[in-house]
């Protein structure tokens, strides 16, 4: 059947609680109005409101009572409502989500999971369309994963919940829409393990999220230019599979990644390091990015030109087999 | 949301009902004196009179030794609780067994009165690791620096408790600076909603580092900021060991009993510097410090013990003593504590080995070989080149 990746999302979060009395939804909205993207649409109505818990409103205290119901011993998973509204919470996640499995001496248990729908390209006003995800990378103790189609956002939020670590979900919000044609519950492999979507073999495009999608249609008209590209999913972001990505710029000589964030210290950066690092004697071309750019995100009207689109990554493919 | 809103009827028919009363509550005199008051009974026998007693002279000691351990270079920088034993002992005192603490990084005496050993705690001060005691065995969660970020901690196990009917209360210490952060505002809110039965308790003991309490707020006292949440704003004098039991305890019984969570300020005063690299000359004036020592807590439970006859010398020879064998201890653990192993630190990052850091660990290792076969000393490291801290 027709599934969306919001509904996907939705009934893994329903699965979990279902299977794991421990298991609770907290977050802005998320109960009565089913969250403003309707992922957590009839939980509360199906495992009351202690179960699915609407939060005063206020980023930090939703992680910072995550952790202490963690703590107790329950497994919450708590929503940040948009990728702008995660800074408010930047500490909690930071210095203690992040770390007091470590600071604890391996005694506490940290199960929660952090969902946090991202990006852009939905026309949406200021602060609702960021891509955060270098900040959590970046930090130790935190695995960040983010699902690409409706398959993996049952998987992937059905195995962060499962985890006994924090997970960050980081939810593409443009392609909360997408639709593929499955029966649930699903099965995926681990989210550490990077996807290929579509094998080829000129040129590696390492992408994730929302640029799953875009890779695929620039694939789709690559071939017109007789370009045969590989689309590799990543999945996870921490870790990071480098083995795949490696295994992936073996085969092709070349790689392109592509990802919404902005360019500098983007998870591009962190992929060209690691090609270079383990395959530099494969690599016919520099690793070159298909990104957002180094400014502040634009207003809606103009994002159209800020956001990696499929000739962007043409653009890139094309550079890259000149070398 | 939870059953019992009658606590949160009342408060909004009546809100100044919330309102802290115009004196914080005070029951013994420096001289000892008691005078009882029925409104914050001290349901304490003579026996936990005297051990209460006890072990503020034990915190008190052990406190000193760890200065001591400072002064000496075994521990990077220490914040000495001198002054706010009476608060922090008579306060988890008022506690069940089962109910948690939740401290911020001057909570000694809470810890003393959970069997926590101290030598434990004072890894994080000597960076040899950052804990290292058990929080569910002592129902002592760990230490915190960044201020006033516990708070939401000690509200989100509150809430828990609640959601599992288990009567347990949480309370989670910070101080008036602490009240300026976000995050208890955000715990205060999210509190008062929820019911959880979590005690905010409030140190105020006078000083932000340098920033005194009149730079801090506006606000008629620390305890007034409760009634914006909805809870119930106590004040106690903390430097009154009798005063702050009978006004947590009641907070505590309350919240326990389903009637939702409470702000407790108690008014004391830090003896010492904030921490041993802080030099308070700079900002507060000898006389005030001598005043301060007059409303000593530990002076005045002793007075009041000796009238009472509670307390007779050999009973205080022998605390002293105690005192001095129990810092004597942490003394040798915490000189005989080995650095921490490099290695560990990819132990405990996650729950789940992970390939990338056992790369890096793998990394470390063979530079320990490394360093090991060239005959280079290990243990000399050259992260650190001298113990700073806040």
């Amino acid at each position: 059947m027709s599934v969306t990746l919001a509904q996907a999302i939705n009934r893994a979060l329903a699965d979990e609680m279902a299977e794991d009395e421990r298991v609770l939804v907290l977050g802005e909205d998320v109960g009565r109005l089913g969250g403003v993207f309707r992922v957590t649409d009839g939980l509360q109505a199906r495992f009351g409101d202690e179960r699915c818990i609407d939060t005063p409103l206020a980023e930090s205290g939703i992680i910072g009572t995550a952790i202490g119901l963690a703590i107790y011993g329950y497994r919450p998973v708590a929503e940040l409502q948009f990728d702008g509204f995660s800074y408010p919470a930047f500490e909690q996640l930071v210095s203690h989500l992040a770390k007091l499995r470590n600071r604890s001496r391996g005694t506490l248990r940290l199960p929660v999971t952090v969902r946090i729908p991202y990006g852009g390209g939905i026309g949406a006003v200021e602060h609702h369309s960021e891509s955060p995800e270098s900040y959590w990378v970046h930090t130790a103790g935190l695995t960040v994963v983010t699902p690409g189609t409706p398959e993996d956002g049952y998987a992937m939020t059905r195995e962060a919940i499962a985890s006994d670590d924090p997970v960050i979900v980081l939810e593409p919000k443009r392609r909360y829409w997408m639709k593929a044609d499955i029966d649930l519950p699903v099965a995926g492999p681990p989210a550490r393990e990077a996807a290929v979507r579509r094998e080829g073999h000129d040129v590696t495009i390492v992408c994730y999220g929302p640029m799953v999608r875009t890779a695929l249609e620039a694939a789709e008209a690559a071939e017109e230019q007789g370009w045969s590209l590989e689309v590799l999913d990543l999945r996870s972001l921490s870790p990071l599979d480098t083995d795949a990505i490696t295994a992936s710029v073996r085969r092709t000589g070349r790689a392109v990644v592509v990802h919404e964030a902005a360019r500098t210290l983007g998870m591009g950066a962190e992929v060209a390091a690691r090609i270079q690092e383990v395959a530099f004697y494969h690599l016919e071309a520099p690793v070159l990015r298909a990104t957002g750019f180094d400014t502040p995100y634009p207003p809606a009207k103009l994002e159209g030109y800020w956001l990696p689109d499929v000739d962007r990554i043409l653009d890139l493919v094309e550079r890259s087999l000149a070398y | 949301m939870v059953d019992d809103v009658t606590g949160a009827a009342r408060a909004k028919r009546d809100p100044t009902s919330l309102l802290p009363p115009a004196e914080p509550v005070h029951l013994l005199d420096p001289d000892g004196t008691l005078h009882e008051d029925p409104d914050h009974p001290v349901e304490l026998d003579d026996d936990a009179l005297v051990a209460m007693h006890r072990t503020m002279i034990i915190t008190r000691r052990v406190d000193r030794e760890a200065i001591n351990l400072q002064r000496q270079g075994q521990l990077g920088v220490y914040a000495s609780c001198l002054g706010q034993e009476a608060a922090q002992v008579a306060s988890a005192w008022a506690l069940g067994e089962g109910d948690w603490i939740f401290p911020s990084y001057r909570e000694l005496g809470a810890a003393i009165v959970r069997d926590v050993d101290p030598a434990d705690l004072l890894h994080l001060f000597r960076g040899t690791w950052l804990s290292d005691h058990d929080p569910y065995e002592h129902r002592f969660a760990l230490l915190s620096i960044p201020i006033g970020t516990q708070v939401l901690h000690a509200t989100g196990f509150a809430m828990g408790a609640r959601f599992d009917r288990n009567p347990l209360v949480t309370m989670v210490y910070f101080g008036d600076g602490g009240t300026s952060e976000g995050d208890p505002h955000e715990a205060m809110t999210f509190a008062g909603v929820m019911r959880a039965p979590v005690i905010f308790f409030v140190q105020n003991n006078q000083y932000a580092i340098s920033v005194p309490l009149s730079k801090q707020t506006a606000a008629p006292t620390l305890a007034h900021k409760a009634v914006g949440y909805g809870l119930p704003g106590y004040r106690c004098d903390g430097n009154d060991p009798l005063a702050t039991y009978a006004v947590t305890r009641r907070a505590v019984e309350r919240a326990r009993d389903g009637q939702g969570p409470a702000m407790i300020e108690a008014v004391t005063y830090r003896m010492e510097a904030h921490t041993t690299s802080d030099d308070p000359s700079r900002y507060r004036s000898d006389e005030e410090l001598a005043t301060a020592a007059l409303t000593d807590p530990i002076a005045r439970l002793r007075n009041h013990l000796r009238r009472r006859d509670l307390l007779d010398d050999a009973t205080e020879q022998r605390f002293e003593q105690e005192a001095a064998e129990r810092a004597r201890a942490v003394r040798d653990a915490v000189y005989e504590a080995p650095h921490g192993d490099p290695l560990e630190l990819f132990d405990h990052v996650t729950t789940v080995p992970r390939a990338d850091l056992a790369a890096q660990r793998e990394e470390l290792r063979a530079e320990l070989q490394r360093r090991a076969d060239e005959g280079v000393d290990e243990g000399a490291g050259e992260g650190s080149e001298s113990g700073g801290g806040a």
